[in-house]
């Protein structure tokens, strides 16, 4: 009986086999893609993909918003949940288990992106018997999938610098990886980019939540256009160059801003490439269920928003407040706040009502309808990664920088284009266009969308003293920071467990 | 006419037996056997004289007109003094070479036993029994010479009448034990060291507990057994909050306008409307016997207990049956034992515990009106429905949620044990049993429930099945080598145990029925154990004894390469008793010294496929959108596919003596346990794997200790006779290695999650230091002794506080347990009692750190709490969840039980005996909080361990 210790699952699939199943491709692409999204294998939770932090805390999206909002102007958070406020206080450290998450998340998704890229090679899949369209689209997906993965790693030379650097030719198991440099990812995130470019479906033409070929442009657009950051170099021509293709693919705005933040944001005709939730379908803590719950207390009423009650946990401080001249949104619809019983000053950032709220994101449909969930707790609208707004304002902004092949008269017009969006005529036009304003404007526009941090330090204002907003620094009216802090420090998990990591410097 | 008697006593195998009591019976005279087993004694003629003998069942002879009496008296085979179950055996317990403790009925616990494992908390060294607290049929968490394993389990193997049962429990019954009728058990057996344990191989680190149920006797008259117990149980204390009067004044104080309007006008003691009286009857019937000479043992029972918080409720139904008929001539011996249980539970949500505590006192429980139910809950202002965030009404929570379960299980086996006709030294042993157990369960919360009223309540099910077999079969040659005064033992043996482990998956539905996500995938696992095993005992001269075993076990949770393991022991005994220089001692009656080695392995990780590389398929509720449909997901999972068996080194040293005719017993143990290849969850090096953290080999971790038990019999005369047992365990545990590559700096990885935001923790696992332990700030105090919000110990000294600022100190490990049980004899009453205690064991009062600063009770969010009264000493504004003010030496000792018996009706016959028992009199400590004894040490939502008083009633005819 020594045989019936070779016990096999009676539900999973083994990897020798999964790969026979044409139809089990793109149910390993799903869940590439959801992997931006939920936690894990069981919404909302259950079976998570990472451990070690509360499930509902483990997403992408969370952490990513977390990462890129929380240290800046445009939010705090009133919970106390470990060393969350140390990410408004800029007081984080190597042990900060927010920042491990967002870390974990990023090679997450990279050990699956190569997982998938390995598995389905030309040689793979002739050598599985898989031709004709479904090769063809296994083809498409692997573009896919290389996109994804150029994406966080975008995000972790973003955030992170110089990081461990693993690759389809990595088989899993326990080994070691080697670390990169900030300019080495550089390249191969642009170099991955500018390969797949063909592979990729057209513009607009993929299915909606997939990613197309404007998507690797916009991407492309931000990396060249944060290069000065990451390699010490100028590309603001290059970001340019890839801002006008993704322009050129027919992209239109949301004739109203507010739609593009609603449950049915699905339809947008702005929407380069979003993280798709859906109510009853992609449940989780995280991602837009935490975005449309954590910003509502105090007084606000948890049925506007579509939702069964509000988490009282998020606003923004009166930097964000102060670009608007009229808070109530009646001149700059784009002004969104919620200001009954809430202060403008933050006296305590653990108090909900120190702030003001904010109303952008809502689990309600353009029509008023609410979400499919009725128990009111998950939520339908998806998260806006890349629009077209973002992309107008970095066209602007390479053109400000010198960058050429564009012109200034054509980033005025896109960026009067969202003004008279907000405004509904005219009367908010600019003539001219300054740095200062385009990070102003770019904060107006796309608030609480995961760009802030990565704008406040190519602006040189993320950790500067010139530049301060309530509790910068962990002082009531703010103060500079260290500059190392422009890029977090490696998780201390990860700098033991891997000796050929060495730490960001300051850490 | 008092005449002179004289005699020898000797045991059944005709040794002298020294030492033993001779008393004529009805009087205080009487005398003892000389070393030679002699006696002489001066009685009346007409007399009754009674032998009597540790551990041998008296006998009583009537003296008539003779002058010399010789008796030979017998072992007491109920008390297994001298017999020890041991693996795939039994052995007298002089001949043992390793360290096992037994015991028996007659010394189990008394008072209201519910579970198995209760029967033995505080009787044995180097045992730590801790119940998970007071709910019905809850469980304990069962430590034997501390946990070997880090993240792999530290429950011992627990193995019924030879059968190895699943020691994790089934959805609906909290305690895989629970469903054992503790009055069908004879002895309890712990095998601790690994000489003893080894023979069981890969599941053995953790020690391993033997049990065996009562069985009939050959030849015996039928007897019947009846016993009754009824009991009432008390909560005893309650957290320790603010009256209303008090959260009165302090939201009049130091609240806002709109806090004080949210203020109601009662004065409720939440904590008296959740708890009540709980009542439990426990009774039992057995027979027991010999019927057209077979004998057998059939027993039913009924357990129902109504715990003490309300609402939650056991009713659970036992029957044996046990069969041991003899064939061909005795050659043949058959033993069949049955045993099935039905337990119906309905489980109180603990939730009230915590919400009772800090639920506004100034609130009514009812509201008035009909909304949700009639009880009174927070709402939102602006929709007038329940609040999400705040507190939702406790007597609410526990009337309104149903969450019931219907457990069955059953657990059998058949064992031949047959005696070869040609070579009766040569045994055959088969044995044939299963371990099948299934359960449903239903969670019904209604729809106007203010717990869930956005989803309209839930009327949700579960079940689950539970399929394990197990065949063994061994020889065993058994012989006397005279000629070179040896004993020889050989064993050899194969053992095939499967478990299978199945719930179907079901939607998840509102109380109106619709469903809110479908039903997922199903669950079904499967583990296989094969083990070949063996054992050899050489004895010579009856004096120096040596074992030898071997298991060779293949786990079906490991890949071909790695799934086999082999772990040897070797034992030595030396009866120093028995050697010229002792013999003729009258002071010691027994001295045995004890060497033993073993290695023991653990395969318990909790996934039956860790080491495959799988994909697993998300739920409908995990899908994706792509395009205008959602696609359900397929994920690879992290694996180690080199993942292999944790295992433990044990030495042992021990020294088993007796004294003064046996007025004096006793065990000293020494032990130390090295695990290495630790079953260890650790991080990945990022992106080296499909997941962050996972389970590997890697680290080390030593136990070592010191246990002693003690036995006396102070005084023993006919009327009066005191026995007492004392065992006292000093065991440390450090982690000696955590990481694959050697890390001096590594921090170590941070367990003990606490109640109070998200993934707070307080422990952590260091190396050089015990595991769990605490890892907090240093808490700095005023002039007053009073603690200052936020100020610790800079212990870097760099200006700026944060992870590398905490401390490791303490865990929730005691370094000393002890037990202490008494037993008084009087004439037809006997008083017996156990006391048990912890030193140096530490908790973390999680209940004031997370409710004790004004913040708790001030919020935003249109809800109040009420607070620890903790807080009205330190004033805290926030919540100093890392502060060791909140760290507390939780040392105890605990009055387990008291029991009083009285003998109604005695006779050859029959018998009638009332008891009265109080369990949990005090708890002498100086933990602030609840109960000291928290498993895990984190103290927050604890079920109370109640004060409980039973009447029992035992008759047998």
């Amino acid at each position: 009986c020594v045989q019936d210790l070779d016990r096999q699952p009676f539900y999973d699939i083994t990897s020798a086999t999964v790969y026979n199943d044409p139809a089990n491709y793109k149910k390993i692409l799903a869940k590439v893609y959801a992997g931006l999204a939920v936690s894990g294998q069981q919404g909302p939770a259950g079976q998570p993909d990472i451990s070690g932090i509360d499930e509902g805390f483990s997403t992408y999206l969370r952490q990513y918003w977390k990462a890129q909002e929380l240290p800046t102007d445009e939010a705090v958070i009133g919970w106390n949940d470990g060393s969350l406020p140390d990410y408004h206080r800029m007081t984080w450290t190597s042990s900060n288990e927010f920042i491990a998450a967002m870390y974990n998340r990023l090679y997450y998704q990279i050990a699956l992106c190569n997982e998938f890229i390995r598995e389905t090679t030309d040689d793979k899949l002739s050598s599985r018997g898989i031709t004709g369209t479904t090769a063809t689209e296994a083809k498409a997906y692997r573009a896919e999938v290389r996109f994804l993965r150029a994406l966080s790693y975008y995000h972790a030379l973003d955030m992170f610098g110089n990081v461990p650097f693993v690759t389809e030719n990595d088989a899993v198991g326990s080994f070691l990886p080697k670390q990169t440099t900030r300019a080495e990812l550089f390249n191969y995130v642009e170099s991955e980019l500018k390969a797949i470019e063909n592979d990729l479906v057209a513009a607009r033409q993929n299915e909606y939540g997939r990613a197309d070929k404007a998507a690797a442009w916009t991407l492309l657009t931000k990396l060249y256009l944060n290069a000065q950051v990451y390699i010490g170099q100028a590309k603001y021509t290059e970001a340019i160059t890839y801002a006008a293709k993704v322009i050129g693919a027919g992209y239109t705005l949301d004739p109203e801003y507010r739609k593009l933040f609603l449950a049915d944001n699905n339809k947008s005709p702005e929407m380069i490439f979003p993280v798709t939730f859906d109510g009853q379908n992609t449940k989780t803590y995280g991602g837009m269920t935490f975005l449309v719950h954590a910003p509502v207390g105090g007084s606000m009423n948890p049925a506007d928003f579509g939702i069964n009650g509000g988490w009282g946990g998020v606003r923004t401080t009166k930097n964000i407040v102060n670009l608007f001249s009229d808070p109530t949104g009646r001149i700059d619809k784009r002004a969104m706040f919620y200001t009954t019983g809430q202060n403008l000053e933050i006296a305590d950032i653990s108090t909900f009502t120190d702030g003001y709220a904010i109303t952008k994101y809502k689990n309600i449909t353009s029509g008023g309808a609410k979400g499919s969930d009725l128990t009111g707790d998950f939520v339908d609208t998806d998260f806006p990664l890349f629009r077209l707004a973002d992309v107008y304002l970095m066209y602007a902004e390479a053109v400000v920088r010198g960058g050429s092949g564009g012109t200034t008269a054509q980033a005025l017009q896109y960026v009067n284009a969202l003004r008279q969006r907000a405004y509904g005529n005219t009367t908010g036009n600019v003539t001219a266009l300054t740095l200062d304003f385009i990070l102003q404007e770019r904060a107006r526009e796309l608030y609480w969308e995961g760009h802030r941090r990565t704008d406040l330090i190519r602006f040189g204002k993320f950790t500067d003293a010139s530049y301060v907003w309530p509790w910068k620094g962990n002082v009531k009216d703010g103060k500079g920071v260290a500059d190392n802090l422009n890029l977090f420090p490696i998780p201390a998990t990860d700098i033991v467990a891997n000796p050929n990591l060495k730490q960001n410097p300051g850490y | 006419q008092d005449v002179t008697i004289t005699g020898i006593i000797r045991e059944k195998d005709g040794a002298l037996l020294p030492g033993a009591n001779i008393v004529v019976k009805g009087t205080t005279r009487g005398t003892q056997s000389d070393v030679n087993g002699t006696y002489k004694l001066i009685a009346p003629a007409n007399s009754t004289l009674i032998y009597s003998f540790v551990g041998k069942n008296p006998q009583e002879v009537v003296v008539g007109n003779r002058t010399s009496i010789d008796v030979t008296l017998e072992d007491d085979a109920k008390s297994l003094t001298e017999v020890v179950v041991i693996g795939y055996g039994t052995q007298r317990k002089k001949d043992l070479t390793g360290s096992v403790a037994a015991i028996s009925s007659k010394d189990f616990v008394q008072g209201q036993i519910t579970n198995p494992e209760q029967l033995v908390a505080g009787k044995v060294a180097g045992v730590q029994i801790t119940s998970n607290g007071g709910a019905p049929g809850s469980g304990s968490q069962i430590r034997i010479r501390g946990g070997s394993s880090l993240n792999a389990n530290n429950d011992p193997l627990i193995v019924i009448d030879g059968v190895p049962v699943d020691n994790n429990g089934i959805s609906g019954s909290p305690n895989p034990l629970g469903m054992i009728n503790p009055n069908d058990i004879e002895t309890m057996t712990v095998l601790k060291d690994a000489s003893a344990t080894a023979i069981y191989g890969s599941r053995a680190s953790n020690g391993v507990i033997l049990i065996t149920t009562k069985k009939g006797v050959k030849g015996d008259r039928i007897r019947f057994n009846f016993s009754s117990q009824e009991s009432l149980s008390k909560n005893y204390k309650q957290l320790n909050v603010l009256s209303a009067d008090d959260f009165r004044a302090l939201v009049n104080s130091k609240g806002t306008a709109a806090q004080k309007a949210l203020m109601g006008k009662e004065s409720t003691n939440w904590q008296d409307a959740i708890f009540q009286t709980g009542f439990t009857h426990d009774n039992n019937l057995s027979a027991t016997g010999s019927l057209a000479g077979m004998p057998f043992r059939a027993s039913v029972g009924y357990l129902g207990q109504k715990g003490i918080l309300k609402t939650s409720d056991l009713g659970r139904t036992s029957g044996s049956l046990g069969i041991s008929p003899m064939l061909f001539n005795n050659h043949l011996r058959i033993d069949v034992n049955l045993k099935g249980t039905i337990a119906n539970s309905r489980f109180a949500d603990q939730g009230a515990i915590g919400a009772a505590a800090f639920f506004d006192p100034t609130q009514p429980i009812y509201s008035g009106n009909n909304n949700f139910g009639g009880y009174f809950e927070w709402l939102d202002p602006s929709t007038k429905l329940p609040n999400t965030l705040a507190t939702k009404n406790p007597v609410a929570i526990l009337d309104l949620k149903q969450d019931k379960s219907t457990v069955k299980r059953s657990i059998g086996n058949a064992q031949f044990d047959y005696k070869f006709h040609f070579l009766p030294e040569l045994r055959a042993n088969l044995n044939l049993g299963y371990d099948v157990s299934s359960s449903e369960g239903t969670i019904y919360i209604p729809t106007f429930a203010g717990l869930q009223y956005a989803r309209k309540g839930t009327n949700n099910q579960y079940s689950q099945t539970k399929t394990n077999k197990l065949l063994e079969f061994y020889l065993n040659y058994t012989k006397d080598l005279r000629s070179i005064a040896s004993r020889i033992e050989v064993l050899g043996g194969y053992s095939y145990q499967d478990f299978i482990r199945e719930s179907p998956a079901y939607p998840d539905v509102n109380a109106e029925n619709v469903v809110i996500s479908p039903a997922g995938i199903p669950f079904k696992t499967q583990n296989t154990l094969v083990s070949f095993y063996g054992r050899a005992n050489y004895t010579l001269k009856d004096r120096y004894l040596v074992t030898f075993t071997l298991r060779d076990d293949g786990s079906s949770r490991f890949s071909p390469s790695t799934r086999w393991g082999l772990f040897p022991s070797a034992a030595f005994a030396w009866k120093i008793k028995e050697e010229s220089f002792l013999r003729n001692s009258t002071v010691i009656q027994d001295l045995k010294l004890r060497l033993g080695y073993g290695v023991t392995g653990q395969q318990d990780v909790g996934s039956d496929y860790p080491y495959l590389a799988r994909y697993t398929y998300g739920q409908s509720t995990a899908q994706y959108q792509l395009g205008n449909g959602f696609i359900q997901t397929l994920r690879p999972e992290g694996y180690d596919a080199n993942l292999r068996w944790e295992s433990t080194t044990t030495y042992n040293a021990g020294l088993d003596f007796s004294l003064f005719k046996g007025k004096l017993s006793g065990t000293i143990d020494v032990y130390q346990k090295k695990t290495k290849d630790l079953l260890s969850v650790i991080p990945v090096p990022a992106g080296s794997n499909l997941t962050n953290r996972i389970l590997t080999n890697v680290g080390n971790l030593e136990n070592r200790g010191i246990e002693l038990g003690l036995n006396a019999t102070p005084v023993s005369t006919d009327k009066f006779t005191w026995d007492a047992n004392f065992n006292i365990t000093y065991n440390e545990n450090k982690i000696t290695n955590l990481t694959k590559v050697p890390t001096p700096n590594d921090p170590g990885v941070l367990v003990g999650g606490i109640s109070g935001g998200v993934g707070n923790t307080v422990q952590i696992h260091t190396v050089g230091y015990p595991t769990f332990a605490y890892y907090l700030y240093k808490q700095v105090y005023d002039a007053n002794g009073k603690p200052i919000e936020g100020l610790y110990v800079d212990q870097d000294a760099n200006g700026i506080l944060n992870l590398a600022d905490r401390y490791r100190y303490k865990s929730p490990n005691p370094k000393v347990y002890l037990g202490f049980s008494s037993n008084f004899t009087m004439d037809k009453f006997t008083v017996a009692f156990t006391l048990r205690g912890n030193i140096g064991n530490y908790v973390y009062n999680n209940i004031n750190s997370g409710a004790g600063a004004l913040q708790n009770v001030f919020n935003t969010n249109n809800y109040l709490s009420n607070v620890s009264s903790s807080v009205l000493s330190t004033n805290f504004q926030t919540n100093q969840y890392f502060s060791d003010y909140y760290l507390e030496n939780a040392s105890f000792l605990r009055m387990e039980n008291l029991t009083v018996g009285y003998n109604v009706y005695q006779s050859k016959r029959a018998n009638a005996r009332l008891t009265a028992a109080a369990q949990n009199l005090f708890v002498l400590t100086k933990y602030s909080g609840l109960d000291p004894e928290i498993p895990g040490g984190i103290d927050n939502n604890f079920y109370p361990r109640p004060r409980t008083l039973t009447l029992g009633l035992n008759v047998s005819f």
